[in-house]
Parts: C-alpha cells; sequence; structure tokens
C-alpha cells in the first residue's frame, strides 16, 4: 500500500515537473531558421561546391589519384613544344593542354581530398550550397573551356607559395564570433563564390 | 511457452496457430534506420525474435582496399554516421600505430576535445530518439537543438557538417579557428546549465519513462560479456569498462572524468534504464573532460597540426590492430599493409553496434512489442555501422 | 431550442416552419461548429508542440501558417483513398464514418447556454457514455477491416483501453449524478450557480479535485491521447488502427479524434466547472446577451490545452502498464469516492460548509499566479540568453 502510494505520488509529480519545463519552453526564443528568407552564414571553411579554375590548372592530375570516389576525369595532352609558354598564377609554367577537366558532383563525396594535393591551388571547394537540381546529369561539371585565356608571362618567377584559397576567404569571421551567425535576410552569397559552371 | 529451441524454429509448420509472424521493419519508424526484425507473437507477447541486417551494406572493407590511406577515411566516416569524428579518430590512430607516428600534444588535445564533441552529439541522439520510441517527443528535439550547436562547432573548425574528415593520418585537416575556445565554452555553458537538468527532469526522472524501461532488456554482466557488448551497453551491466581509462590514448590519463555504471537503482541491474542513463551521465562527464581539455588548449601554442602528416602514406609491410572508445563502444580496425602499395591490403572492422545486435535476439524474448521498440533504442545501434 | 424558436418567432412566421427552423438552425450551427473545429485544433496542436519543442510550427501558408490545416484538409479531399486489396471494403469504409457519428453526436446533450442546448435528455450523462464508445467499435472495425497486422493491434489495444477506462470514467460520472440527483446535464449545470466557488469540483474539497483528475486521466485514455495513445502508438504499431487509410478517410479519424477531445473536454468542464457559467456572476451576461457558450468554450478549450501539453510533455505507458493503471489506480480510488461522496451526500448534501466556499478562488488564482511565473522566467532566461550571445 505504501508503495502503491509512493509510486502514484512520483508519477503526479513528475509529470507536474515535466509540465512545468515545457510549459516554459513554450515562451523561450525559438531556434528555427526560416530558410529561403533567412539563411544560414557559412564560415569560410564550408565545403560545398567544388570549383577549378582551369586557367591555373597545370594538368598534373593529383587531384584525380587522391579521389577516393574517382569523380575527377581528366584529359591531358602534351603541349605544342612551339607554342608560346603559359603559366599559372603561381608562376609554374602549364606544360599540358587540359582537354577535358570533368568533376561529377553526384558522386563527390566532399571529403576535400583532392585539393591538397594540387601544386596550383586551383582546385577549391566553396561554400555554395544551392546547387539542387531535378537532373543528375546536370552535377556533372565541365571545367574545360577551349577559349581560357592563359597567363603569358610568368607573373612572379620566385613564387612563394600563396595561402590556401580556403583559408584567405574574405568573410573570415571576428576572432570569438559565435560559429555560425544567422545573416540578415537579404545577405547576398559568400563573395568568393565564381559563377556555376554550365550543365551538361 | 515453448522451449527455446523449438521456439527458434521457424519454419512454417514450426509456428504455432496462435503465434503471429509480425514484420518489423526495413521501413518501421523506429528501428533506427534499416533494420529488419522478425517478431513470432503470442498476442502481444514476442516469443522468438530475428533480427535482419545488411540493408545499409556498402563494401566499407573491400572498398578500402583500392582507395589508398588517407582516402579510407571519408569512409570510416560514413560508418557511424552519427558520430564520425569517433571513427576517422580510430582509423588514424591505427594507421599511426602501424607507421610509428607520434603526433604532437596540441594535436592530441584537439583530437580529444573533437572526440568528446562528437561524444555528446551522439548520445543526444541516442538518448532523444530512445525517449522518441517510448513516445516523448519533446526532448528529442531539445536535445537536437544543442546537437546543432555542437555541429556548427564541428563546421567552423573544418567545413562540414555530418561527414567531417578531419582527423588525419599523423594529425589534423584544420586548426581550430580563433575564438573557438569561447564559443566551445558557451556551448558548454548552456548544455549543462539548462539542457541536461531539463533532460534529466523531462526525461530522464520521469516516472512512466521509469516504468517503461528500468524492468525490461535486463542484461546480466555474464551475459554482456560471453556476448562481447561493449561501451555504454557493457557499462549499463555494471563493469566500469572504459579504452580511456583501462588503455589511454590521445593522452587520455591527462584528465580526470569518471566512467558512469549502471546502478540498478529502479530495477534489476543492466536493465534498458540502465543503458540509457550510461548514455546521459556520460554527456555529463565529456563536458567535464572538454572544460579540462579547453583550458588546456588555451594554454598551449599553436602549432601546425599537419606537421607529421606524410605526403605519402606507405607503411611497411606489417598488420596492426588498435581500438578506441568511439561513442558506441569498443572500436577496433585491424589493418593489414603488404608494403608495396599505398592502399591497405585488407581492413577489417570491428563494430561495437554489430556485437550489440547479436544479443538482441536473446534479450527480445518474451518481451512485449513495445519493449521491442525500447530494447532496439537502448542498444542504441547505428545501421551504417552494423552493415558497413 | 426555445431560444430559437423565441428569435424566429418574431418575425411572424407560419408556426411549422419555426418550429422546424427552430429545429433545424442549431443543429446547422452545431454541426459547423463540430466538422470546421478540427481545423482550429489541429493548428493549436501544431503550433503548441512547435513552440513547446522551441520550434514555431506552421508558418507558410496564411499568416502565421493560420491556413496549414485548410490546406491539408483540401489535400486530404483531393487524395485517393487507397483500398488494400484484401481489405474488406465494406466495414473499411463503415469505419471512419461510424467514429465520426460518434464522437458528433455527443455534442447534442452539451448545454452552450441556459438555454441553448440541442436536446435536453433527461439521461443525458449516460447518453454521452453511450454514444462516446460508439467510436470503439468504429476503431475495432478499422484495425480489423484493413487486413493488417498492425492495424489489428491497434485494434485490439483500442477495444481493451476503453473497456477498461470507460469503468472509471463513469464512475466518476456516477458521483457527480449522486451528487446532484440527475442525469441531465442542464440539472447538473444549474446545480453549479452562484459562481466559481459553487462549482463541482470544490465540492467536498478535496475529493472531488482527485474525482476531476480521474475522469480527466480516463478521458484522456478514452480520447486516445497520450500518453495513453497506444492504440495508434507511432513508434511501435507504425500508426495503429488508421495504418491503411488515406485520404478523406484519414482525415475522419483525425476529425473524430479532436472532436472526440473537445466533447469530453466539455462534458468534464460541464461536470466539474459549471458549464456555460461564468466564474462570477457578473460576468454572465454582457448587455443581456448570455455568455455561456463563450464560458463552455473557454473551459472546453483549456482543458484541451492541458491534453495536448500532455502530449508533448509525457512518454507513453505500455499495454500492461495502461491497464494497470485503469484497474489499480483508478478503479480503486474512484470505487472509494463513490462510497465517501456517496455516504457525504446523505450527510452533507450541499458540500462541506465552509471550506468549499473558500478554497476555490485561492486555488485557480494560484495556479494562474504560477503559470505567470514560469512565463517570466522563461522570458527572461530567453533575453539573457540574447544578450549572452551578442557578447
Ligand atoms: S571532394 Fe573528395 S570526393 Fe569530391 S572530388 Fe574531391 S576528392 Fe573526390
Ligand atoms: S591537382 Fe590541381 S593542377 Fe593538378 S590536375 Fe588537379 S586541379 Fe589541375
Amino acid at each position: 500500500m505504501k508503495q502503491w502510494l509512493v509510486d502514484l505520488w512520483e508519477g503526479f509529480f513528475t509529470v507536474l515537473v515535466g509540465m512545468q519545463i515545457t510549459w516554459r519552453h513554450l515562451f523561450t526564443k525559438k531556434v528555427t531558421l526560416h530558410y529561403p528568407e533567412e539563411r544560414w552564414q557559412l564560415p569560410p571553411k564550408s565545403r560545398m561546391r567544388l570549383f577549378m579554375k582551369y586557367e591555373d590548372c597545370i594538368g598534373c592530375g593529383q587531384c584525380a589519384r587522391a579521389c577516393p570516389v574517382q569523380c575527377i576525369y581528366i584529359k591531358a595532352d602534351k603541349r605544342d613544344p612551339k607554342a608560346p609558354a603559359i603559366f599559372a598564377a603561381n608562376g609554374q609554367g602549364i606544360k599540358l593542354d587540359v582537354t577535358v577537366f570533368d568533376i561529377d558532383m553526384s558522386l563527390c563525396c566532399y571529403c576535400n581530398l583532392c585539393t591538397y594535393p594540387c601544386p596550383t591551388d586551383c582546385i577549391y571547394m566553396t561554400p555554395e550550397y544551392e546547387f539542387a537540381s531535378d537532373d543528375l546529369t546536370k552535377h556533372l561539371y565541365h571545367f574545360a573551356k577551349p577559349n581560357a585565356k592563359f597567363l603569358t608571362v610568368n607573373p612572379k618567377p620566385p613564387a612563394p607559395k600563396p595561402p590556401a584559397p580556403a583559408a584567405a576567404a574574405p568573410a573570415a569571421p571576428a576572432a570569438g564570433t559565435p560559429p555560425a551567425p544567422k545573416a540578415p535576410p537579404s545577405a547576398p552569397p559568400a563573395p568568393e563564390t565564381p559563377p556555376a559552371p554550365a550543365g551538361a | 511457452m515453448a522451449s527455446p529451441a523449438a521456439v527458434d524454429n521457424w519454419t512454417q509448420e514450426a509456428i504455432d496457430q496462435d503465434e503471429m509472424v509480425l514484420n518489423m521493419g526495413p521501413q518501421h519508424p523506429s528501428t533506427h534506420g534499416v533494420l529488419r526484425i522478425e517478431l513470432r507473437t503470442d498476442g502481444e507477447v514476442v516469443k522468438a525474435a530475428r533480427p535482419h541486417i545488411g540493408y545499409l551494406h556498402r563494401c566499407f572493407e573491400k572498398h578500402s582496399e583500392n582507395v589508398d590511406f588517407p582516402g579510407v577515411i571519408p569512409y570510416t566516416d560514413r560508418m557511424d554516421y552519427v558520430a564520425s569524428m569517433g571513427n576517422s579518430l580510430g582509423y588514424a590512430l591505427a594507421v599511426e600505430k602501424l607507421m610509428g607516428i607520434e603526433v604532437s600534444p596540441y594535436v592530441q588535445t584537439i583530437r580529444v576535445i573533437m572526440a568528446e564533441l562528437q561524444r555528446i552529439a551522439s548520445h543526444t541522439i541516442a538518448v532523444g530518439t530512445y525517449g522518441m520510441d517510448i513516445g516523448a517527443f519533446t526532448p528529442f528535439l531539445h536535445l537536437l537543438r544543442d546537437r546543432e550547436k555542437i555541429l556548427d562547432l564541428f563546421e567552423w573548425t573544418c567545413g562540414a557538417r555530418l561527414l567531417y574528415n578531419y582527423n588525419w593520418i599523423g594529425g589534423l585537416s584544420h586548426d581550430v579557428p580563433d575564438g573557438f575556445v569561447k564559443a566551445c565554452r558557451q556551448f558548454l555553458r548552456e548544455f549543462e546549465a539548462r539542457t541536461y537538468p531539463e533532460l534529466v527532469d523531462l526525461l530522464i526522472g520521469n516516472k512512466i519513462f521509469i516504468k517503461r524501461t528500468a524492468e525490461i532488456g535486463v542484461c546480466p554482466v555474464d551475459l554482456a560479456i560471453s556476448y562481447d557488448l561493449t561501451g555504454p551497453n557493457l557499462r549499463g551491466s555494471g563493469p566500469a569498462r572504459d579504452l580511456r581509462k583501462d588503455e589511454p590514448y590521445c593522452g587520455y590519463e591527462k584528465y580526470d572524468f569518471a566512467v558512469p555504471v549502471g546502478k540498478g537503482e529502479h530495477g534489476p541491474l543492466g536493465s534498458c534504464f540502465d543503458r540509457n542513463w550510461v548514455r546521459t551521465a556520460e554527456m555529463a562527464e565529456s563536458a567535464k573532460i572538454l572544460h579540462q581539455a579547453i583550458d588546456a588548449l588555451e594554454k598551449m601554442e599553436k602549432a601546425d597540426v599537419r606537421e607529421k602528416v606524410p605526403k605519402r602514406v606507405k607503411p611497411n609491410k606489417g598488420e596492426v590492430y588498435a581500438r578506441s572508445e568511439a561513442p558506441r563502444g569498443q572500436l577496433g580496425y585491424f589493418i593489414v599493409a603488404d608494403g608495396t602499395a599505398v592502399n591497405p591490403y585488407r581492413v577489417k572492422v570491428k563494430s561495437p553496434c554489430f556485437t550489440a545486435m547479436s544479443i538482441f535476439h536473446v534479450l527480445a524474448r518474451g518481451m512485449y512489442i513495445a519493449d521491442i521498440i525500447a530494447l532496439i533504442g537502448s542498444l542504441d545501434v547505428v545501421l551504417g555501422e552494423i552493415d558497413r | 431550442m426555445d431560444l430559437t424558436a423565441q428569435l424566429i418567432g418574431g418575425l411572424g412566421l407560419p408556426p411549422f416552419l419555426v418550429a422546424a427552423l427552430a429545429g433545424i438552425l442549431p443543429a446547422v450551427l452545431l454541426i459547423t461548429f463540430m466538422a470546421l473545429g478540427p481545423i482550429v485544433y489541429v493548428y493549436a496542436e501544431t503550433k503548441i508542440a512547435g513552440f513547446m519543442q522551441d520550434r514555431i510550427g506552421p508558418k507558410r501558408v496564411g499568416p502565421h501558417g493560420m491556413l496549414q490545416t485548410v490546406a491539408d484538409a483540401v489535400k486530404l479531399l483531393f487524395k485517393e483513398a487507397i483500398f488494400p486489396a484484401s481489405a474488406d471494403k465494406f466495414l473499411f469504409t463503415l469505419a471512419p464514418c461510424l467514429v465520426v457519428v460518434g464522437a458528433f453526436l455527443s455534442f447534442v446533450v452539451i448545454p452552450f447556454g441556459s438555454r441553448v442546448q440541442g436536446a435536453d435528455l433527461n439521461i443525458g450523462v449516460f447518453y454521452v457514455v453511450a454514444v462516446s464508445s460508439l467510436s470503439t467499435v468504429g476503431l475495432i472495425m478499422a484495425g480489423w477491416a484493413s487486413n493488417n497486422k498492425y492495424a489489428l493491434f491497434g485494434a485490439m489495444r483500442s477495444a481493451a483501453q476503453i473497456v477498461s477506462y470507460e469503468i472509471p470514467a463513469v464512475m466518476s460520472l456516477v458521483v457527480v449524478v449522486m451528487m446532484v440527483g440527475s442525469l441531465s446535464l442542464k440539472d447538473i449545470v444549474e446545480a453549479q450557480q452562484g459562481g466559481l466557488p459553487y462549482w463541482i469540483v470544490w465540492r467536498y474539497f478535496p475529493l472531488n479535485v482527485i474525482l476531476f483528475l480521474v475522469f480527466f486521466t480516463a478521458t484522456l485514455a478514452e480520447c486516445n491521447r497520450a500518453p495513453f495513445d497506444i492504440p495508434e502508438a507511432e513508434s511501435e504499431l507504425v500508426a495503429g488502427f488508421h495504418t491503411e487509410y488515406s485520404g478523406f478517410f484519414f482525415a475522419m479519424f483525425f476529425m473524430a479524434e479532436y472532436t472526440e477531445m473537445v466533447v469530453l473536454s466539455a462534458v468534464a468542464s460541464v461536470l466539474f466547472f459549471g458549464g456555460p457559467l461564468a466564474p462570477h456572476m457578473a460576468l454572465q451576461t454582457i448587455g443581456g446577451v448570455g455568455l455561456g457558450p463563450f464560458w463552455l468554450i473557454a473551459k472546453a478549450w483549456t482543458l484541451v490545452f492541458v491534453m495536448m501539453w500532455l502530449r508533448w510533455t509525457l512518454p507513453r505507458l505500455r499495454v500492461d502498464q495502461l491497464m494497470h493503471v485503469a484497474w489499480k489506480v483508478l478503479l480503486p480510488i474512484s470505487l472509494a469516492l463513490v462510497v465517501v461522496i456517496g455516504g457525504l451526500t446523505l450527510v452533507l448534501p450541499r458540500g462541506f460548509p465552509v471550506v468549499d466556499r473558500i478554497v476555490g478562488w485561492p486555488i485557480v488564482l494560484g495556479i494562474f499566479a504560477m503559470l505567470v511565473v514560469g512565463v517570466l522566467r522563461a522570458v527572461q532566461w530567453s533575453r539573457r540568453r540574447i544578450q549572452e550571445m551578442a557578447a
């Protein structure tokens, strides 16, 4: 009988305790973010869509080798030795004609492994995430351009390696700010993001 | 009741007229993914249960043989997708052991911080969904709110919210950003002052919750050990076995923390309540470790976190087994390198969820259908890790 | 009914038309109120659930998402109702209709005001009990006809549940009927004239408060609300008895559930909280217009809110524990109360002399103050947190 009463009281009391908590939560600040109107300000390191700056690629193929799911397809031919010399932004001479550079973002697992070995830092991940499409083939990005304008003079002969693009992103939050502050509704997408390459 | 042997005979003839075979899953709301269970029920009472796994098999181990050593890390992330940091940490530790790499204390401290944050994040899911299985929705969303804050910290550090590729062989992919310590403290303050006490009051202390969970799924110590349970599932049955204490790695010996074990205060020792309580208490302990680790990190000099990362990971011929305490239990990696290739020759994972699932059919016998759900939730299985 | 007759009577219509209209108009009004009610309740439920979970609930359709349930209802109307191939088509169709009818019928006897009542049956309480268990038949039918194991489990659980919980509910009704000496809901309301201290819930303080808690718990179980929602326990039985239903049949189950919540809350407020009577005599009418319906609906909705509040707070019970609560907790209590209060009505037919009159207001105001304190603390904490985030 005593146990019965204790159980009854405990049941009743813990229900009241729970009700008190939920009642308080009715009036606390809500955490929902209304997605299309308000956007998450992504931190600069965010790993979303890949981008490759074709003008800087020397066609070494290290990114394709590093990729664990083999979703980067590169085809590079020997450049005509008599053609004028062209250079990547960090001063490396481009010896190969990259004729095909495709990344299949529908296979990509966003692991970022391809960007580290790149000698010219021309492949990197951008904080742009709104590229869903109704057709998977639209996720096959062709980066090779037939009419690319290469640098014909070596920009910096004793090139010191520039910092990684991810680290140099302009929107780096000031020290001490919380990780992902809510952006004002009209915040533009991260300025560093290059225009989307044409679909397949 | 029929003898266990008869109950385990699943042929058409052996099934009694009064019995019904109920298929639970793979698209059932609370089998935590794509687990399928065949239940042999007599009314509401389950006479025998047969779990079927493999719906999420992705050939992780075979894949690993075809990618180079660093390339395996994204795959390990995808095993236990609720706690990726723990998986990649275990793999990195194994390969480092194979190659004889010693990482700096700075890297070790960051690894501990990340692992413990991940432990909290993983346990919020475990405890929250457990509440949801029992029928309480609200604690789940309160916990998910806090998990999002942890994921914010991760995203801020390494750019990804779920699958991090953060623990590299010999280092980390990124250093922690400026202000990380402060943001982490802020998270901990809120977690300890508000979310945790509220969880304990709203869910764990609730009489209905206790009544629902404290007398079912009882797993005695010897049964737990003979079925090789690890992690919170084992600790729920009593023994304080925790690799962070017993075989410290990453400098865990420096931190002062307790290993919560099940006490059986509301029913027999080793019940679903105990397992769940261990998880809940572990969140508080992880917060304690985090406080110490952040303080230590603040005092340390910044160092290059990729200093020891080898340019080319090509271990000499050999094999290694290394284990670590992932949020769900002991996660072991057995790696064979043949010394000629940059690919592992073989990677075998000893997954804690798989062993937890193997005890399921023993504990499930004689339960009510509603308790089956409570049992799966208390074992806290992640199908991604079982099926790999 | 007579109120309508008086109103229309002034228009100079032939008497047979007056009689017909007096019968039809209230019925139409009631049915509209009942049928459109769930739209409000479902919206309220989603919002309350959202707020309690630090979310904001529906927001897109209409201002603050107010038209969300309308949109949902329209969507359900246009969706195809799928019949499983092996279902019993006749029973499958009949079940939701029965459930809805059972839920709606009780509205007839609810007194919305001193003279606003569908029909003042002299067996009102008995009628409510009888028709509200009609929906259980519908649930069992649905579970059986679906030819689905989960639905069958849901149906069996619901049958067991209703059978057990009907008893404590009826026992507590019996106590009230003994006190008043009449089965008619109108008489029960009249017995509580005189403002808040005269409501039945304060009579024989604190016995009737306990009685009310027993009745409220039993009604929770009767309309399958958490923590007693085992017939449709979504984490165990997928969706219980309505697993196989889709389209408008599904909407009917939904409608019935919410209507039943309101009906039983209304009955509870009539039995214990004076129904259409205002807490203070002065608030009963404003400028000659009776506020009876307002007070009844306010009280009923308050109880509905408590039901929703409980649902988003508590875990669910297991089947055997549910039976335990019914047979070993609620039934003994209600039986004891029948004996004790039954004896007391012989000795003190108007309740305890002084205590009953003075406890009412302090308790109500105390609960109110506690809730306000909760709000203030929550707002305070929210503010502090925003400041911390900014710092
Ligand atoms: S991010 Fe990873 S998966 Fe994607 S292309 Fe780069 S290496 Fe391949
Ligand atoms: S690693 Fe860089 S330079 Fe080499 S192929 Fe890839 S993108 Fe081009």
